[in-house]
């Protein structure tokens, strides 16, 4: 029993964590939601360069073969930058889908290396989501069409942008006709490689909700500790203290939830579903609270397009349904708990 | 990151399980609120002593096992899942304990901590007084140096158990003249010395389940002072540490009330009709529970790569006393009108158990540091913020 991180594990996060600070500073964000296509090829090939697209490409395929874990951090940092970018639907949904394909399967070939060295741009849904992030932005999208998941060229899909409060965030409504030609896995495969998508995907947003709660919380206190009312820091008083105490107490909570979660999905355990919407959960309402006391704290500040705060709050609000919302989690959990059978009570933390 | 357990783990499981399957006791002990309740959970400690699982993580010269912190947690989970009777010595052994074996002379370990292990000698705290609670650096209570004794004199309170306990340990200022939390003593004091007044305090549920304490003209041996002299904030500062952090209030206290509220929602499928709100409810405490588990192992991970954990022991408190009350708050409801039935009401049937705790859910906030105070040390020494 060991519930903690390699060494290597967290320094890449730190590695990675650094490289963002400087290269993704909120003012960069700004810039880069102006743009039309709202995406910076700049910094992601920076981003890329540091060998996040990368991680979780198997070795074979000229990657570093991480698993879902070291994604547990990563998806954090990436939300703690509010990246403009659907970077971990490529480099970590995309990758784990096309790393579960059979060995000789062709995709594999054509798309991990080029995933690893960060030069393409994909897009990936799951009939959970009406809309599909990035789908004007890419070169290759993997769609459902029943139980079978297909990878249709851009080209043979016609895509209407779908404009989000979260400016990061270009989702488009697509149609596109399933062709044999584009049939990527059908059937039992299909199914299971679906299920797995669903959870990799909602993992990879909880992972970056709890790194927005993470920032709304720093900028806060930053905010609290610099404002000056009657005469002293707003941050002094206790009103203040237990705002930001509790958000704290949210996200230390939500954060070995997840960790579980991401060891189950890489051990391919059964209980790996149910512990994945409990991440979600816990890291939903870790970042919406982080956002209420956050603009609560910002006093009429955080109601401005000026502090950097809203761009934190606009994503953390726009990915709380994000591959699922709040009520299909619970009634995944609920299903469960309240069926015949559930393993509950203490001895039952992790599978045995 | 490798969640699996160790054969050694799973046999050592294995073995709690099976000492526990044989000597529970049949019938469910009294309350350790009441004089006969105590002597039977005294009695029980007894018995686990016997066995050397009272004290798990002590090490075997004291009566324990030597267990680290991961077998301890195995441990209470087989413990409190097959809702074995509540320890009624942990002041003792989980507070002052550790206190002893980090600030206590080699004879004080010798002299206490067998005992207490066995529950031979049964400790009650002595930190609040009326004019010192959350503010416990306002304490007033006197111990003058006089030879080789210290002369008490003052009054604590909300002493648990203190009218059936037989020591007591707390602060003093013993430096005159001195304020907040200089000069202070860490003392531990017979209940039997001449001069120690016990008026029980009638807590909630009626019984005499706290106290306070009076001390006129008591002498107790310079022996009894646990670190030096005027240090015994620093020491104090220690066991309050060790009271929020893990140990008193581990996870699987909270997942059995969850697995039982999970219970209790499937057989009142009326009640959670008449009120959409309930499964959710449910649902919420036993993710709530579940996270407290996870949180317990990952600092367990993190404690075991050498990492130090401050200001988190208050989101620890937060955390379990919320989840109780909510627990207990979501059983009432389900309950509904038998509620409030006492034990000696027939038509309460199995409701009166959850009545029980939910009155002494109504104290976790408050006790151990009230949950503002919690909160207080996480904005200032977490993330930060001035006072």
């Amino acid at each position: 029993m060991d519930f903690t991180f390699t060494d290597d594990q967290l320094s890449f996060r730190e590695a990675i964590s650094r490289f963002l600070m400087t290269e993704a500073a909120p003012e960069m964000l700004r810039e880069i939601w102006e743009t039309d296509a709202g995406r910076s090829p700049d910094l992601r090939n920076r981003i890329a360069a540091q060998g996040l697209t990368a991680l979780s490409v198997p070795e074979a395929e000229g990657g570093l073969g991480m698993d879902d874990v070291a994604w547990a951090l990563m998806t954090q940092e990436l939300g703690y930058y509010a990246i403009p970018d659907s970077l971990a639907d490529t480099a970590y949904v995309a990758a784990g889908l096309l790393a579960g394909l059979d060995a000789q399967h062709p995709a594999r070939g054509e798309l991990l290396p080029r995933i690893a060295e960060g030069s393409l741009r994909l897009a990936i849904n799951h009939p959970i989501n009406p809309l599909v992030s990035d789908a004007q932005l890419a070169e290759v999208l993997i769609l459902p069409d029943g139980d079978d998941l297909h990878r249709v060229p851009r080209a043979a899909v016609d895509v209407q942008a779908q404009p989000s409060i979260d400016a990061s965030r270009r989702l488009g409504a697509v149609s596109w006709h399933p062709t044999p030609a584009t049939l990527l896995a059908s059937g039992e495969q299909g199914r299971r490689l679906q299920a797995q998508l669903l959870d990799r995907g909602a993992l990879s947003v909880a992972g970056q909700l709890l790194g927005l709660a993470q920032r709304m919380l720093d900028l806060s206190v930053d905010y609290v500790a610099q404002r000056k009312q009657f005469g002293k820091p707003i941050g002094s008083f206790q009103a203040v203290k237990h705002h930001l105490a509790d958000v704290a107490r949210q996200i230390e909570q939500a954060k070995p939830v997840l960790y579980r979660a991401a060891h189950g999905l890489a051990q391919g355990q059964p209980g790996a579903s149910l512990w994945v919407s409990q991440a979600r959960l816990a890291c939903c309402e870790a970042s919406w609270l982080a956002a209420r006391k956050g603009i609560q704290v910002h006093g009429a500040m955080g109601y401005t397009w000026e502090v950097d705060l809203q761009m934190f709050m606009k994503r953390a609000w726009a990915l709380d349904a994000s591959w699922g919302d709040r009520g299909f989690h619970k009634s995944r959990i609920g299903a469960y708990l309240f069926a015949d059978g559930a393993r509950l009570g203490p001895g039952h933390t992790f599978e045995e | 990151m490798q969640l699996t357990y160790t054969p050694k783990q799973q046999a050592f499981r294995a073995e709690v399980r099976a000492w526990l399957a044989h000597n529970l006791p049949r019938e469910p002990l009294a309350s350790y609120d009441t004089r006969e309740g105590f002597e039977q959970h005294r009695a029980w400690e007894a018995m686990l002593f016997e066995s050397r699982w009272s004290m798990v993580m002590w090490p075997a010269d004291l009566g324990g096992r030597g267990c680290d912190l991961t077998e301890w947690l195995i441990f209470e989970e087989e413990y409190y899942g097959a809702g074995a009777p509540m320890r009624v010595n942990q002041n003792g052994q989980l507070l002052l304990g550790p206190t002893l074996m980090e600030f206590g002379t080699a004879e004080q370990k010798r002299r206490f901590l067998p005992r207490m292990a066995a529950s031979l000698d049964m400790w009650a705290q002595g930190w609040s007084e009326p004019n010192a609670g959350s503010d416990m650096a306002a304490i007033s209570s006197k111990a003058l140096l006089d030879g080789d004794h210290y002369v008490l004199n003052g009054q604590k309170t909300w002493s648990t158990r203190a009218i059936f306990a037989d020591w007591l340990f707390g602060l003093f200022r013993s430096e005159p003249g001195s304020t907040r939390h200089h000069g202070l003593s860490f003392l531990m004091v017979p209940l039997d010395a001449p001069g120690v007044t016990i008026r029980p305090i009638k807590a909630l549920n009626g019984k005499d389940a706290f106290a306070e304490v009076f001390f006129d003209d008591v002498r107790v041996p310079v022996a009894n002072r646990i670190g030096a002299e005027g240090q015994g904030w620093h020491v104090a500062m220690a066991t309050a540490g060790f009271e929020r952090g893990l140990l008193l209030r581990s996870p699987a206290r909270f997942q059995h009330t969850a697995r039982k509220l999970v219970e209790l929602f499937k057989a009142s499928p009326q009640a959670a009709e008449r009120d959409p709100a309930l499964g959710d409810a449910v649902l919420d405490c036993w993710m709530g529970a579940e996270a407290y588990a996870l949180s317990a192992y990952h600092t367990v991970g993190r404690l075991g790569r050498g990492e130090q954990i401050g200001a988190e022991s208050s989101i620890n408190k937060i955390i379990w006393s919320e989840l109780d009350l909510k627990m207990h708050e979501t059983a009432m409801r389900l309950l509904g009108a038998r509620a409030e039935l006492l034990t000696s009401a027939a038509a309460g049937g199995d409701a009166a158990g959850w009545l029980d705790g939910f009155l002494f859910a109504q104290s976790g906030p408050i006790y151990a540091g009230t949950n503002e105070i919690q909160r207080n040390i996480i904005a200032e020494r977490m993330l930060g913020l001035p006072k």
